[in-house]
This record gives C-alpha cells, sequence and structure tokens, in this order.
C-alpha cells in the first residue's frame, strides 16, 4: 500500500486521485463488508445481552439494588470527595515500591558467590510475599507491627509525617512489601531477557561488572518491562482499596458504609465507576507507551 | 528470615484466637447495628394496672406458670454471676419486674437457655419470651413477635485509660481525635454529619478491628451504642474485649433512628399485649427507669456529654 502510494505521487502530483485498480476496489468492498458485518454483529450481541438481563425475573430488583438512578449522582459525588485518599496512597506506595522491587530484582541476580546469601534471601522473600494474600500481609503489618510498640512518637519524612503507629504509615508498607515482590519478578525477568552476548561486548569494552550493568543491561531491561510494570501499578491502584480493612475511610470504606446503612449497593457500583476513571486512562497511557516503543525500536524489542 | 516467619506465625495465632474470643462475645452486646438515647415508654395505656394479669391469663405456655429465656450464657450488666434468677442485673431484674406486672411470682417464674441466633430466626419456642438484648428490626418482625422497646442505647465515647480521651469534657472536645466507628452504624453517620471531626474518621468492618487499632493506639477513641461499650471496656481482650479502656461519657442520638431492645416472643403469641400492658404499667410507675438507672447507667459510670 504505502509503496504503491509513494509511486502515484511521484508519476503524478495532480490532485486528482487516480481510479482505483481492481485490486483496490477489491479490498475496498472486503474492507466495508466486514465493517458492516462487524456493526451488525455487535448491535446484535448488545440487544441481545440487554433483553436477557432486563426480561429476568429477577432484573427490576437488581436494578433497584444496584443501579438506583435516584440515589447514584448524591452518591458518586459524595465518593468523589474521597478519591483524592486513594490517589494519595498510591503515589506514596508506587516510587518505594519500584526502588525495593530494583533492589530485590538486583539481589536475586547478584553473580559473586560471596553474594549467595542475598540471593538465597531475595528468592525467599518473593516466594513469601507473593504467596501470602496480600490482605494478610495488611492485616500482619498494619495492625500486628504497631502492636508491637518498638517506637514510640511521630516521624517525619519527605513532607509525610505522623505517628509511628499509623495506618497510614503501615498500610502503605504492607503494599510496598507484597508489591515489590511482584515488580522483582518482573524486573528480573527483563534483567535476565537481555541477551549475554550484550553483557560480553561490554565487559570485552573494558567495563567493570557493575558499570555492565548500569549503562548496558538495566536501561535496556527497564525499557522492555514497562508495559508488565505498568500492568502491576494498575492493580497496585485498585488495591489500595485493602487497606480499608484497617480502617482508612477512602472510596470503597465510604462506599461500604453507605451500603451497610442503606442495604442498597449502588454505593458500590459508583465507587466502582470512580475506580475506572482513574484506571481507564492509565490504561489507554500504558497502551500507547508501548505502540510508541515499539515504533522507536524499529518494530522490534531490544533484544 | 525464621524469626520473622515465627513472629508472623505468632501473630496470625493472636489473629486466630482474636476472631475466636470475638464470636463468643457478640451475643453478649448485639454487634453494634444502630443506636439512640435513654429509657423510653411503652406508648400503651399507662393506667393499667392488673389489666396485664388479667390479660396473661392462659396465655402463657403452662397456665399459671411464665418460662422466661435468655442467652447462655449471660453476661453483665444484663445478667450477674450468669444466675437470671436472682433479679440482679438489668435484664434480669426488668424480666422479674415484666412477670410480677403479669401476676407471675416466685415459683411460677422458671428460666430457659436459647441461642440468641436461633430465637432471632423463630426457630424456639420454649419459652413465653425471651431477652437477650434483641434489637427492634423489621426484617425480625417477619418472624418473631416483639414487645414494645425497653430500652434505647445511648452512643458512648470509648478510649483507652490515661489515653488522649481522657480530657474530654464536652462533644466539641472529639473534634480533634482520631475517631473510629464500624462501618454502616448511625454511631459512623453521627461522627461524619453532627461531630464533623478535623480529620477523616477511622472504619471498621468489625469490631474486632476496631478493638484491634483502639488497642494499638491507632485511633483515640471508638465512638458505639453505649452496651457495646461498656462491654468493650469490662470485658478483657480474652473475651472480646478491649483491656485497658473505659467508657468516657455517653449522649443521646436524636429521637429517630435508636438501637431499641424488645422482648421477644413467639411470632403471632397474644401474649404480647400483656407484655406491653406490663412494661407500660412499669414505665408510668417509673419503676422501668429505676431499673434502668440502677444497672446501665451507674455500671457505666460515664457522664453525659453537653455539646460544647
Amino acid at each position: 500500500m504505502t509503496t504503491d502510494e509513494g509511486a502515484d505521487q511521484r508519476s503524478a502530483p495532480s490532485r486528482v486521485r487516480p481510479p482505483l485498480t481492481r485490486r483496490e476496489e477489491w479490498l475496498r468492498r472486503r474492507r466495508r463488508r466486514s465493517t458492516m458485518v462487524a456493526s451488525v454483529s455487535t448491535v446484535l450481541t448488545v440487544v441481545l445481552l440487554q433483553q436477557l438481563i432486563t426480561r429476568s425475573s429477577g432484573w427490576p430488583k437488581v436494578k433497584q439494588i444496584f443501579f438506583n438512578g435516584s440515589r447514584f449522582g448524591s452518591d458518586f459525588v459524595e465518593l468523589l470527595g474521597y478519591l483524592w485518599i486513594d490517589v494519595k496512597l498510591f503515589l506514596q506506595c508506587a516510587p518505594f515500591i519500584l526502588l525495593w522491587g530494583m533492589a530485590l530484582a538486583l539481589c536475586r541476580n547478584a553473580r559473586s558467590p560471596v553474594l549467595f546469601p542475598l540471593r538465597v534471601f531475595a528468592a525467599a522473600y518473593t516466594d513469601f510475599f507473593r504467596g501470602v494474600p496480600v490482605i494478610l500481609t495488611i492485616y500482619l503489618v498494619g495492625f500486628g507491627i504497631p502492636k508491637l510498640k518498638l517506637i514510640e512518637g511521630e516521624f517525619h519524612f519527605l513532607g509525610m509525617g505522623g505517628a509511628w503507629n499509623s495506618v497510614f504509615l503501615w498500610g502503605p508498607v504492607a503494599l510496598i512489601l507484597s508489591y515489590s515482590a511482584y515488580v522483582a519478578e518482573v524486573f528480573r525477568s527483563g534483567i535476565e531477557g537481555v541477551h549475554e552476548s550484550q553483557r560480553a561486548g561490554a565487559r570485552s569494552l573494558g567495563l567493570t561488572q557493575a558499570q555492565t550493568l548500569r549503562h548496558v543491561v538495566l536501561p535496556q531491561a527497564v525499557r522492555r518491562v514497562v508495559p508488565p510494570l505498568m500492568n502491576d501499578f494498575l492493580s497496585l491502584q485498585k488495591d489500595v482499596a485493602l487497606l480499608s480493612i484497617l480502617g482508612i475511610f477512602e472510596v470503597f470504606n465510604r462506599a461500604s458504609s453507605m451500603k451497610n446503612i442503606s442495604g442498597n449497593f449502588t454505593p458500590t457500583v459508583a465507587a466502582a465507576l470512580i475506580f475506572l476513571i482513574l484506571t481507564i486512562p492509565e490504561t489507554r497511557f500504558v497502551d500507547w507507551y508501548t505502540a510508541r516503543e515499539r515504533r522507536r525500536t524499529g518494530g522490534s524489542v531490544v533484544a | 528470615m525464621k524469626r520473622s516467619i515465627i513472629a508472623a506465625a505468632a501473630l496470625a495465632g493472636l489473629l486466630l484466637a482474636a476472631c475466636g474470643d470475638d464470636e463468643e462475645a457478640t451475643p453478649a452486646t448485639e454487634a453494634p447495628t444502630t443506636d439512640a438515647p435513654t429509657t423510653d415508654a411503652p406508648t400503651t395505656d399507662p393506667a393499667a394496672g392488673g389489666d396485664a394479669a388479667a390479660c396473661a391469663e392462659g396465655k402463657t405456655l403452662e397456665a399459671g406458670a411464665l418460662v422466661i429465656a435468655t442467652g447462655d450464657p449471660a453476661y453483665p450488666p444484663y445478667v450477674l454471676d450468669d444466675d437470671p434468677t436472682s433479679g440482679e442485673g438489668f435484664e434480669s431484674a426488668l424480666a422479674l419486674a415484666v412477670a410480677a406486672e403479669m401476676g407471675f411470682e416466685g415459683d411460677a417464674v422458671s428460666w430457659v437457655r436459647t441461642s440468641f441466633d436461633s430465637a432471632v430466626a423463630g426457630d424456639d419456642s420454649n419459652f413465653d419470651f425471651n431477652l437477650q438484648q434483641f434489637t427492634i428490626n423489621d426484617e425480625r418482625k417477619e418472624v418473631v413477635s416483639f414487645s414494645a422497646p425497653y430500652y434505647t442505647a445511648n452512643q458512648a465515647v470509648l478510649g483507652a485509660i490515661d489515653g488522649p480521651a481522657s480530657t474530654i469534657t464536652s462533644m466539641a472536645d472529639l473534634k480533634g481525635l482520631k475517631l473510629g466507628a464500624a462501618s454502616g452504624t448511625t454511631s459512623l453517620q453521627y461522627i461524619l454529619d453532627v461531630i464533623q471531626p478535623d480529620a477523616e474518621p477511622f472504619v471498621f468492618s468489625s469490631n474486632a478491628d476496631a478493638a484491634t487499632a483502639l488497642g494499638n493506639g491507632q485511633i483515640d477513641v471508638i465512638i458505639s451504642d453505649l452496651p457495646t461499650a461498656i462491654f468493650w471496656a469490662a470485658a478483657g481482650s480474652e473475651f472480646g474485649g478491649i483491656d485497658n479502656t473505659k467508657v468516657y461519657g455517653q449522649f443521646p442520638l436524636g429521637a429517630e433512628g435508636g438501637d431499641q431492645w424488645g422482648l421477644l416472643l413467639v411470632k403471632d403469641n397474644p401474649l404480647v399485649e400483656c407484655v406491653d400492658l406490663a412494661l407500660a404499667s412499669l414505665a408510668a410507675s417509673g419503676e422501668l427507669d429505676t431499673i434502668t438507672t440502677e444497672w446501665m447507667a451507674d455500671y457505666a459510670e460515664a457522664p453525659l456529654l453537653p455539646e460544647s
């Protein structure tokens, strides 16, 4: 296609489009036809689903309990006021997850025999935190560690601060512990995916082991793991809501307390929409970024 | 690593133990669903004195005898020493007073035990009336009958002994504290609508979680209904309570939407109107107030908090 057009432009600079070749006409018909089939099939599916759901005997009840229009608007606005808490918790966790995850991945890939204990530690850590349900980690860290009463008083760090036993400290710590295990695995796969010849080449140029890692391996590794990494962070944005078990009054917790007092689930549906408002742009961004990277690297990932 | 695994296992064990205790403890206080102000009078004709006795004749399970049910075990302040026959404890005293109004005294009154859950589900029928802090609500009314309310729970402020709550003298003082409440309760609604604290409140899905946070000092106070707060402060942590806490104050909610307790009867039992007559008569004579104050208010020793 592209080469054809290029040739046309060179041979005929005028604005008048040349008549379509038979092949192009056939292609165009094919495209129209498939567009039509796709539209009809989509409409049919939607109508069928809609009929199936709205005609079921329980639908009026479901509509009343889950999609109650008369209260949705006010619930949504009320919940929107708590969105910032979720975003803030996410922003507090994310950088530490990246740092700690990377540290774990580096430990796991340590090659020197002296560092063998580090490798064992990193492996055990990822096994443990990927195996334990996040919610249990949150309970253990959020309620368990403050119960030890190791430190009293207050802390201040990077503009954040509060009591040492605060759930706003230990809740995010629990998420960081848990998520860094997943992120470490992502980084590790990226590091291991960089071909051995890259290391060999770097070492033969006289770079030290550390320099090789810093200037050759990591840049390639990090770039190729951005999409799966984004995936983990999307998941983190939603899992921030799990901190509500520690009492943190964020969107989901507010919604469930509204649900508990009214017996109507519409607030939780509104909360779900709010999370979608957060995550859909993030998802689109990941897709856009991935596509851009693919274009930049000429259609293939660095090998 | 090994040490942290042991620590983790120990913590998990503690959590499990806490859960177990909680299950045993809940029937004693009724999960804090909704709540409100002190004693109140049933609305039936207050002049009825001997009417309750005449009414009850022939309507009990056995003629000339009354069978009252309560929980197993029954807890203070509702029943002291798990002995309802003594008249010691709020519900024990109240039940005997109602029985007396209906003409049953001494040997004519006998006690049985039922579980909370099977009684509210309408599965038991071996009693004339049953009392163990049953909250009256519409859902339950579909399977059992309730008398007029004999108690409406106040809200209470529960905090650690010598903790940040020890300085409060009014509702306004609560604004600056870290407040905790259980999800979906009138207590939470009250915090959001009336107290409007400086920081967001902490909201827990279970009593055990709220209790843990208070025990850890992660929140300053729990706002709950008074009976629950009393129980938490009185019972040690091994019984689902919270160690080193006390009730710092109580305050009434608005007139509507309180957590009202009623005597539970088998669905559509004709005895209901007789029980209501008896309660009305007790309210009119002031005896209901006396019993309530004796066992509930003094037990808590919690001052009424002014608005500001």
